[in-house]
């Protein structure tokens, strides 16, 4: 049931999703946003500038690929040490309408700081996702709640905001470590 | 290199140790429940997931429709699956069925319980009070060990079952 619509999604992700395909050319992902951080603050891309970046997109009420993604982003920036100190990893909310500012920063603070909680209306959530090709999707359950289908990879961005790599969820860690050793690394 | 061999394969078989002093498990009718288990939460998440092993040593099909328990505003019994790196994840309608002679595993990237509208943060070590109800079984109250936050993920080494190959 679950995998013949996996399959369906899969196929729409795919055409909108271009990391999942490893293309290894310059692909056009990421680009302007405009959205309010866990501090409650305006950000957009203009921000960001100067430092690469990695951003994730998620929301708290995931029980399971979120959490442990952002479990795993914490060791492996642990685990690259002084590199990482003003690495930020930003964790957009798809779901807005229940992830505020402040839930956000207290969310993302429990795995690490460096992890960075951003939230949005509606509007500027569907724009963000549409420039990094990010697929979400609401999907009610019986009892009145909801739940989100969303693209759970991790987009790695070097300083100028352009697309560098992503992480794949459960990637081996070491595969990751690369990458953002990579990305962080001196030129 | 002798001696950190050693000392890898001691550390090994001291965790698989400490697995099995850990396992828990459950009977009712002719359903063996084995080690359920959930994660701490973040502060502000709302959900929570049940893992468990369900081993059906009758002649019958059995199902479990569903759950409760006193953290959950509700619980809701989903299947998950990540495709082309897109998480979706679907209430089972009607159950998940227990086939006659099968062991069905409840897992991270596959079926688990939900709990719904926490009221308070899981923390690690806890153990988690909820019942499960089954067509055919019948209701069985449990309690789900509560493992490290990020446990079954790629970093950790909470469950192997949940580790890729
Ligand atoms: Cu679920």
């Amino acid at each position: 049931m679950v995998a013949a619509l996996a399959a369906a999604i899969g196929f729409l992700a795919v055409q909108r999703l271009a990391p999942s395909a490893n293309v290894a050319e310059p692909v056009p992902i990421g680009g302007p946003f405009r959205l309010t951080s866990e501090a409650g603050k305006p950000i957009t891309d203009a921000d960001l500038l100067g430092k690469p970046f990695a951003l994730y997109f998620g929301f708290t009420r995931c029980p399971d690929v979120c959490p442990t993604s952002m479990a795993d982003v914490a060791v492996l920036l642990q685990r690259l040490g002084p590199l990482a100190a003003d690495f930020r990893v930003y964790f957009v909310s798809v779901d807005p309408e229940r992830d505020t500012a402040a839930l956000l920063a207290e969310y993302t603070d429990a795995f690490d700081p460096r992890i960075v909680g951003l939230t949005g209306t509606p509007d500027e959530i569907a724009a963000i996702a549409k420039v990094y090709r990010a697929y979400y999707r609401k999907v009610p359950t019986s009892q009145g709640d909801y739940t989100m289908d969303h693209t759970a990879t991790i987009y790695l961005m070097d300083a100028q905001g352009r697309f560098a790599a992503t992480i794949a969820y459960q990637e081996a860690a070491d595969t990751a470590l690369a990458k953002l050793r990579r990305l962080l690394g001196p030129e | 290199m002798k001696f950190i061999k050693i000392a890898a394969a001691a550390l090994v078989a001291a965790s698989c140790i400490a697995g099995v002093a850990l396992a828990h498990g459950y009977k009712i009718g002719a359903l063996e429940i084995g080690h359920p288990w959930t994660r701490a939460t973040a502060p502000g998440a709302k959900v929570g997931a049940g893992y468990m092993k369900i081993k059906n040593t009758g002649t019958e099909t059995d199902r479990l429709i569903a759950g409760s328990s006193a953290i959950a505003g509700h619980v809701e019994i989903h299947e998950m699956a990540m495709t082309n790196g897109v998480m979706i994840m679907r209430e089972v309608k009607g159950g998940i069925e227990i086939p006659a002679g099968a062991t069905v595993e409840l897992k991270p990237g596959g079926y688990h319980v939900m709990f719904m509208d926490l009221t308070g943060q899981i923390k690690e070590g806890e153990k988690v009070k909820g019942t499960l109800r089954f067509e055919k079984a019948g209701s069985i109250e449990v309690e789900f060990a509560a493992e490290k936050i990020g446990a079954g993920s790629m970093n950790h080494s909470g469950h192997d079952a949940a580790k890729k190959p």
